[in-house]
């Protein structure tokens, strides 16, 4: 009922009071409308695809929790003596941020609460980003037309990270000043300038007295306003879009089957919404994050054993901690023209992250232009059924791996009684072994499981039952798949590797020679799915099916 | 002043000289060390004590460290270490010495306390060393916030800021101090056992010592504000949890919100 209709129309007169508040409402606003539309959105159900929803419940949650926060919180960094009730720092030397953070812990009421509140949320905020980012990518979702969304969604990974990090240093504490302390080490690397935007960002020489007010000011004003513009501009993609699907029956590039949004999914999501906030509270009321506390005030001159970042900064931790100051005689400082250039820290805090990062950002359009595969993809990939690209993926989460767990170097010594140089030595090896390990493993899992799929289509499942024939052979009874079931296993797309293909010259270019290569490499090995014709030939036999022809192709 | 500049050429002036130059060195090295010993008040030894001692070092500590505590290639010498270190490292059960490596580790204690104070006696008799400390000191009455400064300063990069222990190179470590005695503490400041610096009286005044122990146990003695303290280890166990917890329960949640209808 629009409101265009209706002023056409006899006046409409609801007959109950809330009936004509409503309609008043909806003649000048067409809720109604916006309702229709939104209500009747179809969004397919899957337990993954709610990692989105966690990270946007949490993101309300830290807006919520942070708000309280601000209350009592004075970034200040001028200098007070702690006159609060904990007894372990009375009258210590401090900052009024320390002080004040101390404060919301221990005198307002709540306030520990919701400082564990906002903590526990903030990581898993980023968490969920993460792992959505993960479904994303081992599921093909990023493909046409959704990578420019993807590009939004690592925009946000980027700016939860800088969220994080802002937040980590505000209460001032030891633990956060050693942590600005290696910023500060890092930003001072970077030849020329590096000095220079060190002096500006913290008004002088580290630490200060602008610092805290100034990460303030980005974490509450900046950073959560750029987040919120790029949800609403990464909702509003999805709401364009559509919402991939999973591959079953019935489901295809055109269509999207699921529960419309209103009223069953929106109940969902409103739940869903109070479970989050649920989990979070229980965190936040029964186990500590960042005990203040113990850590003390800021001072530069102390360090603390197991001072680390926030997970979601560990591995550009774990770098650093992993690059050698010299490899026997060789040395990564050098002066030139009177500037230090130090590559043990500029190396370690920027490539990794720089890598990791460019890959992310460009992954869709590098795949797309060694696939040449230009169409719109609204069903997913099951990641076996894209092995090389799930081997890329895997690759890459155990190289971040790797340097992550470096960040806990120190505690992986402590608590497996293990040298810590022994812990060094080994990840710096799998550094550089582990990602390669990672995508073989992966690629022939990936076509194992393919296999697998093959098998039991053509086959049917195992049942168990051993039967003994009349002239005494023994076989075991294969139960045939019901047909939705069969789906699943059959209904995937297995692309072959695309020859070089000449321009509209006829000449075929060394970039698509090379890109003819990256195709080969990036399908040659696959599992072709059973086709119709071998599925009724497939049908108590126990002979191998070939698919495909003329490709290099895998059978059981 | 003539008959002095008279006898300089003196065949044995040169000897007067160098006896004069090593009494001076040795007398300041001497004042030197003994302002540096961490003393406190000197636990009261007998005779007996003294005896007994030397047996039972013969019988479990001499096979390392040499009969008359002399040394060998397995142990070090223990004369002048005091009855502190002998305290805290038998106390403690760290000594005798479960194996060789980088580091002894704490174990139940072999020797009951009478044996400890006998061992103690025997070799703080061979030379003097850190006494074990007198019982005001161990009052816990300090001032915590002095002490927690002290603590950061001096003992948190390696002990940890909340003295949850963390790693030291080549499998040596630093161990979590919670459930560990004011006066294994204090010894252990004192004499500076396994890898630890020595912190002598000039370094932290017996005051300070006291000062650490009464933040230490006036920490562990609040326990964790705000819950669990997931170990007190920082970002990497709360990492772990959110992860494996946090995202586990809502995994959890999610499979039930949607399994009833794909």
């Amino acid at each position: 009922m629009s409101a265009a209709s209706t002023a056409e129309a006899p006046a409409y007169v609801a007959n109950t009071k809330v009936g004509r508040f409503t309609d008043f409402v909806d003649e000048r606003v067409g809720g109604s409308g916006i309702l229709r539309e939104f209500g009747r959105k179809v969004f397919p159900d899957h337990w993954s695809f709610m990692f989105g929803e966690v990270a946007l419940y949490s993101f309300v949650i830290l807006l919520l929790s942070g708000t309280f926060l601000t209350f009592f919180f004075d970034p200040s960094m001028a200098e007070t003596h702690y006159a609060g009730s904990y007894t372990p720092l009375k009258n210590v030397e401090m900052s009024v941020a320390y002080s004040s953070s101390l404060d919301i812990s221990f005198d307002v009421r709540g306030g520990l609460f919701m400082r564990q509140v906002h903590h526990w949320a903030a990581l898993l905020f980023v968490a969920s980003v993460a792992v959505h980012m993960l479904r994303v990518f081992f599921t093909g979702a990023f493909r046409k037309p959704r990578e420019m969304n993807w590009v939004v969604g690592g925009v946000l990974l980027i700016l939860a990270m800088a969220a994080g990090f802002t937040g980590y240093s505000l209460p001032d504490d030891l633990l956060s000043g050693n942590g600005l302390r290696i910023i500060d080490g890092v930003i001072k690397s970077i030849p020329v300038i590096g000095t220079y935007i060190s002096f500006f960002l913290f008004g002088g020489e580290f630490p200060g007295t602008v610092i805290i007010s100034r990460l303030f000011t980005l974490h509450i004003l900046l950073v959560p306003a750029l987040i919120l513009l790029m949800i609403v501009v990464h909702l509003f993609m999805v709401v364009v879009h559509k919402h991939t699907q999973y591959p079953g029956p019935g489901r295809n590039d055109r269509n999207v089957v699921g529960y419309p949004l209103g009223p069953v999914y929106a109940a969902k999501a409103g739940g869903f919404f109070f479970i989050v906030f649920g989990v979070i509270a229980l965190m936040a009321g029964f186990f500590t994050i960042n005990p203040i506390w113990n850590y003390g005030p800021y001072d530069p001159s102390p360090v603390s054993a197991g001072t680390q970042p926030d997970w979601y900064i560990g591995f550009v931790d774990g770098a650093l901690r992993l690059m050698p100051g010299v490899v026997s005689d060789f040395h990564f400082e050098y002066i030139i023209f009177g500037h230090v250039l130090t590559l043990n820290v500029l190396l370690p805090a920027l490539v990794p992250a720089g890598i990791i990062f460019t890959v992310l950002f460009t992954y869709p359009w590098i795949e797309r232009w060694i696939t040449k595969d230009n169409r719109e993809h609204h069903v997913l990939d099951r990641p076996r059924n894209a092995p090389t690209r799930t081997a890329i993926g895997v690759a890459g989460f155990t190289w971040y791996s790797v340097m992550w767990a470096a960040a806990g170097s120190d505690l992986i010594a402590t608590h497996f009684h293990v040298a810590l140089n022994d812990v060094t030595y080994w990840l710096r090896a799998l550094f550089f072994i582990g990602p390669v390990i990672a995508f073989v493993v992966t690629k022939r899992v990936a076509l194992a499981l393919q296999r697998k799929d093959r098998e039991i289509a053509l086959h049917g499942r195992e049942t168990g039952r051993i039967v003994r024939l009349r002239h005494g052979e023994f076989i075991e009874v294969h139960a045939p798949l019901d047909e939705y079931k069969r789906y699943r296993l059959v209904g995937f797309e297995s692309p072959a590797p695309l020859p070089a293909q000449p321009n509209e010259h006829g000449v075929v270019t060394r970039k698509e020679n090379r890109r003819a290569k990256l195709s080969r490499w990036f399908f040659e090995d696959r599992v072709a799915p059973a086709t119709p014709a071998e599925l009724e030939a497939g049908h108590g036999h126990h002979e191998a099916v070939e698919a495909g022809e003329g490709q290099r192709t895998l059978s059981h | 002043m003539k008959a002095l500049s008279q006898k300089r050429r003196h065949p044995l002036a040169a000897i007067a000289l160098l006896l004069m130059g090593l009494l001076l060195t040795g007398g300041l090295y001497a004042v030197a060390t003994t302002v540096n010993e961490a003393k406190a008040s000197t636990a009261e030894f007998t005779a007996s004590d003294t005896q007994e001692g030397e047996k039972l070092f013969e019988a479990n500590c001499a096979t390392c460290h040499g009969m008359g505590a002399s040394g060998t290639q397995d142990g070090p010498s223990l004369v002048g270490v005091g009855a502190a270190a002998v305290d805290f490292q038998v106390g403690t059960g760290r000594m005798p010495m479960q194996m060789n490596g980088p580091q002894a580790y704490k174990k139940p204690a072999q020797f009951n306390d009478t044996q400890t104070h006998q061992l103690a006696a025997y070799v703080a008799s061979l030379g003097a060393g850190p006494a074990i400390p007198a019982e005001e000191l161990l009052d816990e009455k300090g001032n915590a916030a002095e002490g927690g400064e002290l603590f950061r300063v001096n003992c948190a990069m390696c002990h940890n800021a909340a003295a949850a222990g963390g790693a030291l190179t080549r499998g040596k470590f630093a161990p979590a101090l919670a459930d560990v005695t004011g006066k294994h503490i204090y010894e252990a400041m004192a004499t500076g056992p396994q890898n630890m610096p020595v912190f002598n009286d000039s370094n932290i005044s017996p005051e300070g010592k006291r000062d650490i122990i009464t933040f230490l146990k006036q920490i562990e003695a609040n326990g964790s504000p705000g819950g669990a303290d997931l170990g007190a280890l920082g970002p990497v166990s709360e990492g772990l949890f959110v992860w494996i917890a946090g995202l586990g329960v809502i995994i959890a949640f999610t499979i039930w919100l949607t399994s009833r209808t794909s």
